[in-house]
């Protein structure tokens, strides 16, 4: 290279490392810690709730634009699919560059918390929406790490619930939907056949998985992280759990092996047209409606417990599933973004929310509303307020959802294959998945 | 990377050695040419290469130093340098972490072989047996390119359409209707999946070889077929003896590409599997996508890169002066 | 193209040539008619049992698939940023490889073996410092390039570019020297003769250069994944928000799929005699 051009590189790669060096490069890129330096706008990154991306734009408009009618604040709407959310959160993170308020999977909060871009609910920030005893228990422990401010706030809802074919189950003799899992087992038995499967599962999806792994092991004392947020995922009752719900396909074939590559939701379509008896879902009422099933042919219940009722410590029957509402730490727009997040979470704004996406208010006072009392509705809300326990608030969350997730998708397809699924083989593959933590 | 390969014959009589004396091509006052007009018309792409490639890589190479967890990304700058701890652990082949990517490396190399051989097969045996004229042969050139036209995404969610179990095409041909399967098979998990994703590759880039092997084949020379064809030769001897070794230094550049392509392809299982491919479709891209993407360590993903990178450049060198040396001493 | 031999071909090359290409006619072919097929169905009845001739015939996926994603703007995104990063690839591409084919300077090797080398980087290594580099530079100089159009385009025409400096070297070296010369005896500076002498005589391998760019782009999926947003996204993405939270729309995607394709799929096949004629006289001689 000639001098003149090794100036010019050593120009160039000056210039740029300057200018991603952040305090080097002025601009108007916005305060280290938040500020009100565009006190008339916000941009707020959605995730997908409805039915497709133009169908939340067109629920979420309306309400943006009261909001500006009432703060003058213009909102900004983004509403990002889930596949892209957490990269572009987690790119937001490194450069600083994101939007002001943004959509959480409420399982992501310890891991995002950690990384310090978000802001900390303090009891001051908190009082600025409103105040933190406005917020269902469960949802709000499903914010943070114990012990820390919260860095996101409940939005929308949700637990699992058990949904089953009416007619079905009249065929097959069965009058009431099986309250344990011994009795699903032997119902789903009873209706495994004649081209019918007795549940159906979605096998390939990791946050399924996850879920499922997580209140399993659950029920059998098992706990996938110890006070101090190790994995422990060889401790006794992980591996039962785990192994009780692979057996829905290994040992007590009532879910088809073909449920082991489902990752589409091709589990709510299979429920939906009648091929499975039983699907074990959140809020799927809506889901199971916009494929064509008649709200009257199916019938709720609360997920199966090992015995007694479904409550507390192993008789946990959900995870808190939901989506919090989370501000970025440097928004431009500090005030704003926290007016955001009370008129978000106002008992109006919650109720016709959650009852667009069938979810269940995160707001105590909402969520008593009537409009939240349909069978299925009761039934969710009475799950996340005495039997649903948060996933774990660790900052490894989501290496624990990815290798967790993974796990199960291999003993399931070990089972589907016709392998042998033994505890030993189930220790063993947690044990690996253990290690990659 | 390539240049060597045709560089290194020149067709005239241009010194490109480094100790030839300098021609002088035209008749450019040497004022302008020091001046250094070739530096100015090469100045857009250096900087383009610059800030979009070489810059990126050298802040690639220094985040596989640091410790770049969750917990230090909001500052990366600011992460603790970890020296050589990142390549420790990913090298660590008896570690879980080393020993994860190892395996998927070897799938990686496995699936390049495969798909790169497989892909040049089908590419020059097509362009050979379509070398001359009959009737359909334009119609059959287009649907061969077809595939290498299609966006990514399409070409590959509907191979994920055609290998699903219940209602996949392939399990309706091969079982429903054919009985070849006792029971339905699992394309998209388990070990079956490294050859779908073998499949879904070859389906895309074949088209490719066979685009450059029918360009390579015009710039054959006529006369050495007729030459050959007086001698008596017939059709089977002249590819063998005439068409392939004619080929040798447009498959030498075709089959690098290929293998490069190949080898870092990431949207292909990424379409194909999602996030969690299994153990048969968990090439390295991907694997590495996961490492920084979705456990959030960009420190020994980056590591893991850094470790790619430098296998792809020696693979490259060495097939080089391997293939560059072989013609050489032939010619 | 030139036949090989006068000679009618022997029966086994005949034979072998039936079945091979017929085998191959299948291979190809299968994925796009099961494409066709699907998008004329009904989303039950795709999502069911395979069928080979749809049992009831619809077109409202090509209706329905506007509303469910914005495909239209998509579209255009994609076109702008293919487009765009063709035009500036063979722009770049022609000044770089007009450069190295007629000047011997120093650092040219140096030029020649980095530019092709970046072939080989891993896009996941460099992806997140690229963004990095986006923002800094965006805070630093006000130009919008994350989530931008414009950045799309500069990070697409750079991953074309080497390969296309490298096809078009090639075809610049076949390109007889005593041409430019005469035209510098014109009275032309060196320039003028690029222009006028060499530019017209590579057209052929500057349309493939500029194929190849535009497929590079037009297929990207990881770089617009992090770099597009709502405003900016495209169809190589786009495409993925068939499936939603509620259900994949097989057919929809379908069905966009085809659409999208067509334009692309009948512009390459017009032009694939270019890029022949580019790849025989430039970069596989």
């Amino acid at each position: 290279m000639s001098v003149r051009a090794r100036t010019a590189f050593g120009a160039v790669l000056g210039a740029t490392v300057l200018a991603v060096l952040p305090g080097c490069g002025g601009g108007t890129s916005t305060a280290p810690n938040g500020g009100n330096s565009h006190p008339k706008t916000l941009t707020y990154w959605a995730s997908n709730q409805g039915a497709s991306l133009e169908d939340d734009k067109a629920k979420l408009t309306p309400e943006l634009q009261a909001f500006e009618k009432q703060t003058g604040i213009k909102v900004k709407l983004e509403v990002v699919p889930w596949s892209d959310l957490l990269n572009r959160i987690l790119a937001a993170t490194t450069s600083g560059q994101g939007p002001d308020v943004m959509n959480i999977g409420n399982t992501w909060s310890a891991s995002l918390q950690a990384t310090g871009a978000l802001l900390p609910f303090t009891d001051a920030n908190f009082a600025k929406i409103g105040g933190k005893d406005r917020f269902q228990a469960s949802a709000l422990g499903s914010t943070g790490a114990a012990g820390k401010p919260p860095t996101a706030v409940p939005l929308y809802s949700l637990s699992y619930a058990l949904y089953y074919n009416k007619k079905l189950f009249g065929q097959a003799g069965i009058s009431k939907p099986p309250a344990t899992w011994n009795e699903l087992v032997q119902d789903g038995k009873k209706l495994t056949t004649g081209g019918h499967t007795g549940l159906a599962i979605e096998g390939a999806s990791i946050p399924e998985n996850t879920h499922h792994a997580f209140v399993f092991a659950k029920q059998h004392g098992g706990d996938f992280f110890d006070a101090q947020g190790n994995p422990t995922f060889t401790a006794p009752g992980v591996a039962e759990g785990v192994k009780q719900y692979v057996d829905f396909v290994a040992g007590d074939k009532i879910a088809s092996p073909s449920d082991a590559e489902y990752a589409q939701n091709e589990s709510v379509r299979d429920f939906a047209s009648g091929k499975a008896a039983m699907i074990l879902w959140q809020a799927g009422g809506k889901n199971f409606q916009s494929h064509g099933m008649k709200p009257d042919d199916y019938g709720v219940a609360p997920v199966p417990v090992q015995s007694g009722a479904p409550g507390q410590g192993q008789n946990v029957n959900s995870m808190v599933a939901g989506i919090n509402m989370a501000v970025f730490k440097n928004t431009g727009n500090l005030d704003g973004a926290l007016k955001f997040v009370q008129f978000m979470t106002s008992d109006a704004e919650q109720k016709k929310l959650n009852s667009e996406y069938g979810s269940i208010p995160a707001v105590k006072t909402a969520a008593q509303d009537p409009a939240f009392a349909t069978p299925e509705q009761n039934i969710l809300r009475t799950t996340i307020a005495t039997s649903a326990t948060p996933m774990p608030q660790v900052p490894k969350e989501s290496q624990f959802e990815q290798v967790i997730g993974s796990a199960l998708k291999d003993l399931l397809a070990d089972a589907a294959a016709g392998r042998p699924v033994t505890l030993e083989s189930v220790r063993s593959r947690l044990a690996k998945a253990q290690q990659q933590m | 990377m390539t240049t060597t390969a045709h560089r290194e014959a020149p067709p005239g009589a241009r010194e490109t050695g480094p100790g030839a004396p300098r021609r002088r091509p035209f008749r450019i006052p040497d004022r302008v040419r020091r001046g250094g007009l070739p530096y100015l018309l090469l100045l857009p792409a250096i900087l383009l290469e610059l800030i979009v490639h070489v810059i990126p890589m050298v802040l690639g190479v220094a985040m596989s130093f640091k410790e770049l967890t969750q917990f230090f990304i909001r500052e990366w700058w600011k992460a603790p340098w970890t020296g050589w701890d990142n390549y420790r652990v990913v090298v660590k082949v008896n570690g879980p972490i080393g020993h994860a990517l190892l395996s998927s490396f070897l799938v990686t190399c496995a699936f390049t072989v495969l798909a790169v051989g497989l892909s040049w097969l089908l590419g020059t045996a097509a362009a050979i047996l379509m070398q001359d004229g009959f009737r359909g042969r334009g119609f059959l050139r287009a649907l061969f390119l077809t595939p290498y036209a299609l966006p990514l995404y399409a070409s590959v969610i509907v191979w994920a359409f055609m290998f699903q179990h219940d209602n996949g095409i392939v399990n309706h041909v091969l079982h429903d209707q054919l009985h070849l399967t006792g029971k339905p098979t699992f394309w998209l998990l388990g070990d079956n999946s490294f050859y779908s994703l073998v499949i879904v590759s070859v389906w895309r880039n074949w088209p490719f070889a066979f685009l450059v092997v029918v360009a390579g084949l015009q710039n054959i020379p006529r006369e050495l077929y007729e030459a050959s064809a007086i001698d008596g030769a017939g059709i089977w001897q002249q590819i063998r003896r005439i068409t392939l070794p004619s080929l040798r230094p447009v498959n030498q550049v075709l089959v690098l590409v290929l293998f490069l392509w190949t080898f870092n392809d990431f949207s292909t299982p990424y379409v194909l599997f999602g996030q969690a491919p299994p153990a048969g479709g968990d090439l390295v891209s991907l694997h590495i996508y996961q490492s920084s993407f979705i456990t959030w360590n960009f420190g020994e993903g980056s590591a893991m890169s850094v470790l790619m990178l430098l296998f792809l450049g020696l693979v490259t060198a060495v097939y080089l002066l391997v293939t560059s040396r072989r013609r050489g001493a032939r010619a | 193209m030139p036949d090989r031999s006068p000679m009618a071909p022997p029966r086994s090359f005949v034979w072998t040539r039936r079945v091979v290409l017929t085998l191959l006619t299948v291979f190809s072919a299968l994925p796009v008619y099961v494409m066709l097929s699907s998008s004329l169905k009904p989303l039950q009845d795709v999502a069911g049992t395979f069928h080979w001739f749809p049992e009831r015939l619809t077109l409202r996926p090509y209706i329905d698939m506007w509303r469910t994603v914005p495909l239209a703007h998509y579209f255009a995104n994609s076109i702008i940023v293919s487009v765009g990063a063709t035009v500036c690839s063979v722009v770049v591409a022609i000044f770089a490889a007009y450069a190295v084919s007629r000047y011997r300077f120093k650092g040219r090797r140096v030029f020649t073996v980095t530019v092709l080398s970046t072939q080989m980087f891993p896009g996941i290594l460099f992806l997140l410092p690229l963004f990095l580099i986006y923002v800094g530079v965006g805070n630093a100089t006000g130009l919008a390039l994350s989530g931008s159009r414009g950045g799309l385009i500069l990070t697409f025409l750079t991953f074309s570019l080497p390969f296309s400096i490298w096809m078009l070297v090639g075809y610049f070296d076949s390109i007889p020297e005593g041409l430019d010369e005469a035209a510098m005896v014109d009275g032309c500076g060196p320039l003028g003769a690029l222009f006028r002498v060499v530019i017209p005589a590579s057209l052929p391998g500057i349309v493939a250069v500029a194929i190849y760019a535009f497929m590079t782009a037009w297929s990207e999926v990881l770089f617009a994944s992090v770099m597009t947003n709502d405003a900016t996204r495209t169809l190589a993405v786009g495409l993925r928000a068939y499936a939603t939270e509620t259900d994949v729309y097989w057919n929809q995607v379908m069905a966009a799929s085809l659409f999208v394709s067509v334009p692309v799929v009948a512009g390459f096949l017009l032009l694939q005699r270019y890029l022949v004629a580019g790849l025989t006289a430039g970069a596989v001689k």
